[in-house]
C-alpha cells in the first residue's frame, strides 16, 4: 500500500463568481476522485460543496468534471492519473452553479414534464400486458439512463449555446421519447399524440448533429446516439420527410 | 439573525418524507385520493437508495411456476423472519404484490418477460418459487425510475388542469426535515425543514406525514447503504412520541467489499460462492472448514477436496461450508478477524483467480468482474477479493398499524418502507425490500389521505417553529464557545462503536460499553461547531443527522441488550439459541426526557386460518408454549 | 459555455489529453480523399485497364465513354456531355456517404468544429443543427441509400467481370481481382451497415416478435452498424485504392500479376 501528496485543482465559488482553488491532498491506494474531495471536506474545505450518494455508480449523483471531460467522481479512480499530474474539478459547466462543485440542474426536470408519460392501453388491465423480451429489449436499454446528466452536459447544442436550452431537450430526454415510442404497448398515437413529430418539433431533435459526446460520455455505456437519436431521426423522417410514406398514406386515407 | 416569523410556511394535505419507492408510492396514492400533497427528500429526485436494489421485487404472481400463490409468499415470509413477522402486515404484503407489481407496468416500467411475454421471475433465498419480477441486476433503479415518471405523469395532468404542474403534487428536492411538529392536542401539524443548498427554513403544515427514509445503516462503519441512511424517519417518530419496534435487527451481509475505501461496504454477490469462490484466511487456510455447527454437519463437506467435487456433481457429494446460511458465514469471518488472521484491510479473502480460468470468471461473474475492475481496480481473475460483513438493511422500525401503516399515539403520523418495523419480523428475505414498498407504500398514502380529508386544518404554533429552528442552528452556536467537537470525528467514533460492539455478533458487555460510548457521544455531540455558513454546508447538515444516529443506535444497542436469545439479524455469542418464549414478544423502543426507555409488548396473536398454514410440527419449533396451547 | 448563472471558468476547456488529434487526423484524411477523388474524377481519363475498370466510372453513362466489352456502360447521355462521365454517377456515392450518420459526425466536428471534441466550446456564436435548410436535407439519407444499393449492385457486376483475363476470357483472376473482391466487400458492409438500412429492415417496427425475419435482418445489421466508423473508412481507403490500381494498369505504370 502506498500513499501520496496530489495536486488538485478545485472550483470553488458561486453565481457570482468564482476561481480554481489549489490543494495538496493525500491520496491512497485504490481511491476515486469523489474520496479525495470528502478528504478534502473532512480536513482542509469543510465547506466545500459536494452532491453525492451511493457511490457506486449507480445513482448519478456526482456528475462533474474532470480535467475537462464530464464524469462520474465515484467512477474516476485516482490511478488513472499520473501522480505529479495536476487534477482539475469543476462542475458541470452547461449547467447554472450553485455553490463550489453543485450544479442546478432543474433543467433536466423541466424537461423531463415536457415529454408526455407512457400512455398505457386500453382494454388492457393491470397483469394483462404481454410483451416478449425481443420487443422491450430496445426500450430497457435506455431504462438503464441513471439520470446523471453527463450527456445533457457535454452536447454542445446547449452547452455552448444557452439559447438553445428552450427549444432543446437534450439527448436524455430525446432518448426517453425513443423509449416510449418504442415501447411496444405504449397507446400514445391512438391518443391523438405523435410522439415522433413532437421529437422533431418540440423537443429539438433537429438540433442534434449526431457527434455523439452523449454516447462517449455515458456512464452506463448506454449507445444513446446510435439506438436512440439516429432511429428517432429516421422515425421522424418516416412520418414527416418520406414522399412514398406520404403518398401511401394519403391512398389509404382516400380508400377509407 | 432573522426573527422567527420570517420561516416561509406552506399548507399541505399530506406530506412525504422521503421520495425512494415508498415514499413516491405514497405520494402517487396520496395524490390519486385527492389529497394535495408534497413530497421532501434530502437527494435530488430519482436518486434516492432504491436504485441499488438489485434483486427484484418479490410477489407470487405464478408466472413461473403455477403453484405459487400468496399463502405461500406469507409461509416464507414467516420462515424468513422466523414468526416474529407482524402477520397481518406478511398476509396484506403476500397478497397484494402481484397487483402492485402489475400496476407499474400500467404506468411504464419494462420486467424481463417469460417466453409467453408475461413477466419473468427469478428464484430468492427463502422463496420456494422463482418469485422475483426484475431488470437484470437493476431492479430498484427500474422500479424507482417508473414511480419518477409516474408522478410527472401526474404533473402533466395537473398542469394541464390548472396550468401549474405542482399543484397538487410537489417534490421538494434536497430538502432535509428535522422534526415533526404537532399541534396543541397532540397531532401531527406539519414538518420542519431546511433547503440543502441555502440553509433556508420551510414548514409545511399538514394533518398528515408519512415518514419514507429508509434505514440506518450509516450508523455502522461498514455498509451497503447511502449516505441518506441515517435513521432520520426513526428519530423524527421517536421525537414525536412514536415508538419503534425490534430494532436489534439488523442484517448483515457476509460478503460487501471492505478493500478500496471508496467501495467499503458495497455487496459482493453470493453467487460468487455459488460458482466456487472460497473465503481464506490471512494464513491462506479455508476457514471455513472449521466453523460448520453440529445440526449442519451432515450437509456439508468435510474436505476441501469433496467441497470441490460438488460443484460438478451436487448429487454425490456435499456442498462447501462457504454456503452455509448468510449469518453462519459472517459469524465465521468475523471471528478469524478477531483473531488476528484477517487480510490487511480487515476482512477475509474471496478468491475466484485460482479456482478458475479467467475466461470462465468472466463468462460467469460478468457483473462482478466489471464492479471490482471499475470501482477497485482489482482483476479478480488475477487477485482475491477482500470482504467481509456489511450492514445491509435493519428490520426494526417505526411501530406501525397494518392496515394503515398509522403509528402508535401520534394521530396524523404514518411511516412505510424500510423505516417502519413489523413486516419483516428478525429477518428479511430477498426481494421481499422492493415489494413492501409498493404494498405499504400505497396503504401509507391512501390512509394518510384520508385522515387528512377528515382532519381539522393543521395549525403549527410559533413556539414549536422557534424551537425547531434554534435546534437546526445550534451547531453554528458551538463554534463561538472554543473547544467545539467536529462532527466528522463524532460521526466515525459512532460508526467505529456501532460496527464494533453491536455489529453481527453481539454481546453482553460490548453492548454495554457501547451504551456507554453512546451516552459519551450524546454529551459531546451537544457541544458540535460547525463553521461557515447555512448554504450547502456538509458539515453542518452531519451535524444535525447525528442527532438521528445517536437516538436511533441507542434504541438498536437497548434492545439488542434486551433480547436474550439469537433470531435472525440478532446474534448473541452469549445466547446462541432461539427462544420460543421470545416469540411472542416485540421490544418497543421510546424516546422520553429521561432518555430512551424500553417495554416488551405482547403481539397479536396470530389468526387460526393463517397458523393453519402450517404443519403442527413446523409451528412447534417457533411457537411458545402457551401459544400452542392455545 | 459563460452564460451567466455558470461557474465563471475563463477557459475554452480544461481537457488536459490530446483532444484536437482526432478531428485533426479525421480532416486530414478526408481532405486526401477529397483531394485525390477530386483529379480523378476530372481526369475523364486511365479509367479502364481490361478487365478492370475503375469504380469511380462504373457505369459508365456517357458516349464519350472508354468501350469495356461487358461492362455497365451505357451511352444514356450523348456526346453533348463532354464533362467526365465520372460526374454523371459519383454524385450518389457522394450524397450517401455525404448524409451518412457516421460522416456527418466526422466533418461536423473536423471541418465545422460543432464541437471539435467533447466538452471544448465550440467557436459559433449560434447554433440551429440540422433544422433548417440545407442542413435539413440530411434527413435525406435514406433516399441516398437506396440509389446505392444499384451502384453496389453494378460494383458487384464488375468485380465479376475482373475474373476475365484482358482478353475478356472467363475463368481468371488477377491481383486486381482480389482488390476488386476486398472493395466490394468492403462497399456493401458499408452500405448495408447503414442505420437508414438498420431502420428501414426492421428498427421501424414496433414489434419485431410479429416479424421474425425482420427482426433477424434488423439484428444482423445492427451487428454490422456498430463497425459503420470503421467500415466507412476501409471502404473509403478500398475504393480509392481500388481506383488507383487501375489508374497504374491503365498508365502501363505495371502489369497485372496474374494468378491463373
Amino acid at each position: 500500500m502506498s500513499t501520496y501528496q496530489a495536486h488538485f485543482r478545485i472550483w470553488r465559488g458561486d453565481p457570482g463568481g468564482g476561481e480554481l482553488t489549489d490543494y495538496t491532498v493525500e491520496v491512497h491506494d485504490g481511491e476515486v476522485v469523489l474520496d479525495i474531495v470528502h478528504r478534502l471536506q473532512a480536513t482542509q474545505a469543510p465547506d466545500l460543496a459536494v452532491r453525492w450518494n451511493c457511490k457506486a455508480g449507480k445513482c448519478g449523483s456526482c456528475s462533474a468534471e474532470i480535467n475537462g471531460r464530464p464524469r462520474l467522481m465515484c467512477m474516476t479512480r485516482m490511478s488513472v492519473f499520473a501522480r505529479d499530474e495536476v487534477v482539475t474539478v469543476t462542475p458541470m459547466r452547461a449547467f447554472p452553479v450553485v455553490r463550489d462543485l453543485v450544479t442546478d440542474v432543474s433543467f433536466n426536470y423541466v424537461k423531463a414534464r415536457e415529454i408526455p408519460a407512457f400512455v398505457p392501453p386500453a382494454g388492457l388491465g393491470p397483469g394483462e400486458y404481454r410483451m416478449r423480451q425481443e420487443d422491450v429489449d430496445r426500450s430497457q436499454e435506455f431504462r438503464k439512463c441513471i439520470e446523471c446528466f453527463l450527456c445533457q452536459d457535454t452536447c454542445h447544442v446547449v452547452r455552448d449555446h444557452e439559447e438553445n436550452k428552450e427549444a432543446f431537450a437534450g439527448p436524455r430526454f430525446l432518448m426517453r421519447v425513443a423509449e416510449l415510442d418504442m415501447h411496444p404497448l405504449d397507446a400514445a398515437e391512438e391518443a391523438g399524440l405523435d410522439r415522433r413529430r413532437t421529437a422533431q418539433e418540440e423537443h429539438g431533435l433537429g438540433y442534434c448533429n449526431i457527434t455523439k459526446c452523449c454516447t462517449e460520455v455515458c456512464p452506463e455505456s448506454i449507445r444513446i446516439t446510435d439506438n436512440a437519436l439516429i432511429p428517432l431521426k429516421e422515425r421522424v423522417v418516416d412520418r414527416k420527410y418520406d414522399p412514398l410514406v406520404w403518398l401511401g398514406k394519403t391512398i389509404r386515407r382516400r380508400k377509407a | 439573525m432573522s426573527p422567527v416569523s420570517s420561516v416561509e410556511r406552506q399548507r399541505w394535505d399530506v406530506v412525504v418524507v422521503g421520495a425512494g419507492g415508498a415514499g413516491l408510492r405514497a405520494a402517487i396514492e396520496a395524490r390519486r385520493a385527492g389529497a394535495r400533497t408534497a413530497v421532501i427528500c434530502k437527494s435530488l429526485f430519482g436518486k434516492a437508495h432504491t436504485v441499488m436494489a438489485e434483486g427484484g421485487i418479490a410477489a407470487s404472481m405464478a408466472n413461473a411456476n403455477e403453484h405459487d400463490d400468496w399463502k405461500t409468499h406469507f409461509r416464507d415470509t414467516m420462515r424468513g423472519g422466523k414468526f416474529l413477522n407482524q402477520w397481518r402486515m406478511a398476509e396484506l404484503h403476500a397478497q397484494e404484490a402481484p397487483e402492485r407489481v402489475w400496476e407499474l407496468e400500467t404506468w411504464g416500467a419494462l420486467f424481463d418477460r417469460t417466453p409467453d411475454g408475461r413477466i419473468s421471475q427469478r428464484n430468492f433465498g427463502g422463496h420456494e418459487y422463482p418469485r422475483l419480477a426484475h431488470v437484470g441486476d437493476r431492479t430498484g433503479l427500474e422500479l424507482l425510475r417508473t414511480l419518477q415518471q409516474k408522478v410527472v405523469g401526474l404533473q402533466q395532468e395537473d398542469h394541464r388542469e390548472t396550468g401549474d404542474h405542482e399543484a397538487r403534487l410537489k417534490v421538494f428536492q434536497e430538502f432535509t426535515v428535522t422534526r415533526v411538529l404537532k399541534d396543541g392536542s397532540g397531532n401531527v401539524a406539519g414538518v420542519f425543514c431546511y433547503e440543502r443548498e441555502s440553509g433556508r427554513f420551510l414548514v409545511l403544515e399538514a394533518p398528515a406525514v408519512v415518514l419514507a427514509t429508509g434505514g440506518i445503516g450509516k450508523s455502522f462503519k461498514v455498509t451497503s447503504n447511502s449516505w441518506e441512511y441515517t435513521g432520520d424517519g426513526q428519530a423524527l417518530a421517536l421525537l414525536a412520541g412514536a415508538p419503534l419496534v425490534n430494532m436489534e435487527f439488523v442484517q448483515f451481509h457476509p460478503t460487501g467489499m471492505v478493500w478500496p475505501p471508496s467501495v467499503k461496504g458495497i455487496l459482493v454477490t453470493e453467487s460468487v460462492r455459488g460458482d466456487g469462490g472460497v473465503l481464506r484466511n490471512s494464513e491462506g487456510r479455508r476457514f471455513m472448514f472449521d466453523y460448520v455447527p453440529d445440526v449442519f454437519k451432515e450437509k456439508y463437506a468435510e474436505s476441501e477436496e469433496e467441497g470441490d467435487r460438488w460443484y460438478e456433481d451436487p448429487e454425490n457429494n456435499r456442498r462447501p461450508p462457504e454456503l452455509l446460511p448468510r449469518d453462519e458465514v459472517a459469524r465465521a469471518i468475523n471471528a478469524e478477524v478477531k483473531a488476528g488472521r484477517g487480510s490487511p484491510h480487515g476482512g477475509v479473502f474471496l478468491d475466484v483467480s485460482t479456482r478458475m480460468p479467467a475466461e470462465t470468471i468472466k463468462r460467469r461473474l460478468p457483473s462482478m468482474y466489471h464492479q471490482f475492475k471499475e470501482l477497485a481496480d482489482v482483476d479478480i481473475t488475477a487477485e482475491a477479493m477482500e470482504v467481509g460483513p456489511t450492514c445491509h438493511y435493519v428490520m426494526g422500525g417505526v411501530a406501525v398499524e397494518s392496515e394503515t401503516t398509522a403509528t402508535v399515539g401520534v394521530p396524523g403520523l404514518f411511516a412505510a418502507g424500510e423505516v417502519a418495523g413489523g413486516m419483516h419480523g428478525s429477518n428479511r428475505l430477498g426481494g421481499n425490500s422492493l415489494s413492501d414498498l409498493l404494498v405499504f407504500g400505497r396503504r401509507a398514502g391512501l390512509h394518510a389521505a384520508r385522515y387528512a380529508a377528515g382532519a381539522a386544518t393543521a395549525e403549527v404554533g410559533e413556539e414549536a417553529v422557534a424551537a425547531a429552528r434554534a435546534e437546526a442552528l445550534a451547531p453554528f452556536d458551538g463554534s463561538s464557545e472554543g473547544g467545539g467537537e467536529n462532527p466528522y470525528t463524532l460521526h466515525q467514533e459512532l460508526q467505529q462503536t456501532m460496527n464494533d460492539l453491536v455489529g453481527i455478533i453481539r454481546r453482553e458487555g460490548e453492548m454495554a460499553e457501547a451504551l456507554e460510548r453512546i451516552a459519551a457521544l450524546r454529551e459531546r455531540a451537544r457541544r458540535i461547531a460547525v463553521e461557515g455558513h447555512r448554504q450547502f454546508n456538509p458539515g453542518w447538515h452531519l451535524a444535525l443527522d447525528l442527532r438521528n444516529m445517536l437516538l436511533v443506535s441507542e434504541c438498536v444497542a437497548r434492545a439488542a441488550l434486551e433480547r436474550t436469545e439469537s433470531r435472525g439479524g440478532h446474534t448473541r455469542e452469549d445466547r446462541p439459541a432461539m427462544e420460543r418464549s421470545w416469540r411472542p414478544v416485540n421490544l418497543l423502543c421510546r424516546a422520553g426526557d429521561g432518555g430512551i426507555t424500553l417495554e416488551r409488548v405482547r403481539t397479536e396473536p396470530i389468526r387460526a386460518d393463517l397458523l393453519a398454514l402450517f404443519d403442527k410440527e413446523e409451528l412447534a419449533k417457533y411457537l411458545a408454549e402457551e401459544e400452542l396451547d392455545a | 459555455m459563460r452564460s451567466p448563472g455558470r461557474a465563471s471558468i475563463a477557459a475554452r476547456h480544461l481537457r488536459t489529453d490530446r483532444w484536437w488529434l482526432s478531428p485533426a487526423a479525421t480532416a486530414a484524411g478526408l481532405l486526401a480523399f477529397v483531394a485525390y477523388s477530386t483529379w480523378r474524377a476530372f481526369a475523364n481519363a486511365h479509367y479502364y485497364a481490361a478487365p478492370y475498370v475503375s469504380p469511380f466510372y462504373s457505369p459508365c453513362l456517357a458516349d464519350n465513354c472508354v468501350p469495356m466489352r461487358g461492362g455497365p456502360n451505357w451511352a444514356l447521355f450523348g456526346s453533348w456531355w463532354g464533362l467526365s462521365p465520372a460526374l454523371l454517377i459519383l454524385v450518389f456515392p457522394l450524397g450517401f456517404r455525404l448524409t451518412c450518420y457516421y460522416y456527418r459526425k466526422a466533418y461536423y466536428r473536423s471541418f465545422w468544429a460543432a464541437p471539435p471534441a467533447c466538452a471544448v466550446a465550440e467557436p459559433h456564436r449560434a447554433y440551429t443543427g440540422e433544422t433548417r435548410f440545407p442542413l435539413l436535407l440530411q434527413n435525406l439519407h435514406r433516399y441516398f441509400f437506396y440509389a446505392a444499393l444499384p451502384v453496389a449492385g453494378i460494383l458487384t457486376y464488375d468485380t465479376a467481370l475482373t475474373f476475365r483475363d484482358s482478353h475478356y476470357a472467363w475463368g481468371h483472376a488477377g491481383l486486381g481481382t482480389l482488390v476488386f473482391l476486398v472493395n466490394i466487400v468492403l462497399i456493401w458492409a458499408y452500405t448495408l451497415s447503414c442505420h437508414s438500412c438498420r431502420h428501414i429492415v426492421g428498427g421501424r417496427l414496433r414489434h419485431f416478435s410479429k416479424h421474425p425475419v425482420r427482426y433477424r435482418l434488423w439484428t444482423w445489421v445492427g451487428r454490422l452498424n456498430r463497425r459503420h466508423m470503421q467500415l466507412a473508412w476501409a471502404s473509403l481507403i478500398s475504393v480509392a485504392v481500388c481506383d488507383l490500381y487501375v489508374y497504374l494498369l491503365a498508365t502501363g505504370a505495371f502489369d497485372d500479376p496474374r494468378f491463373f
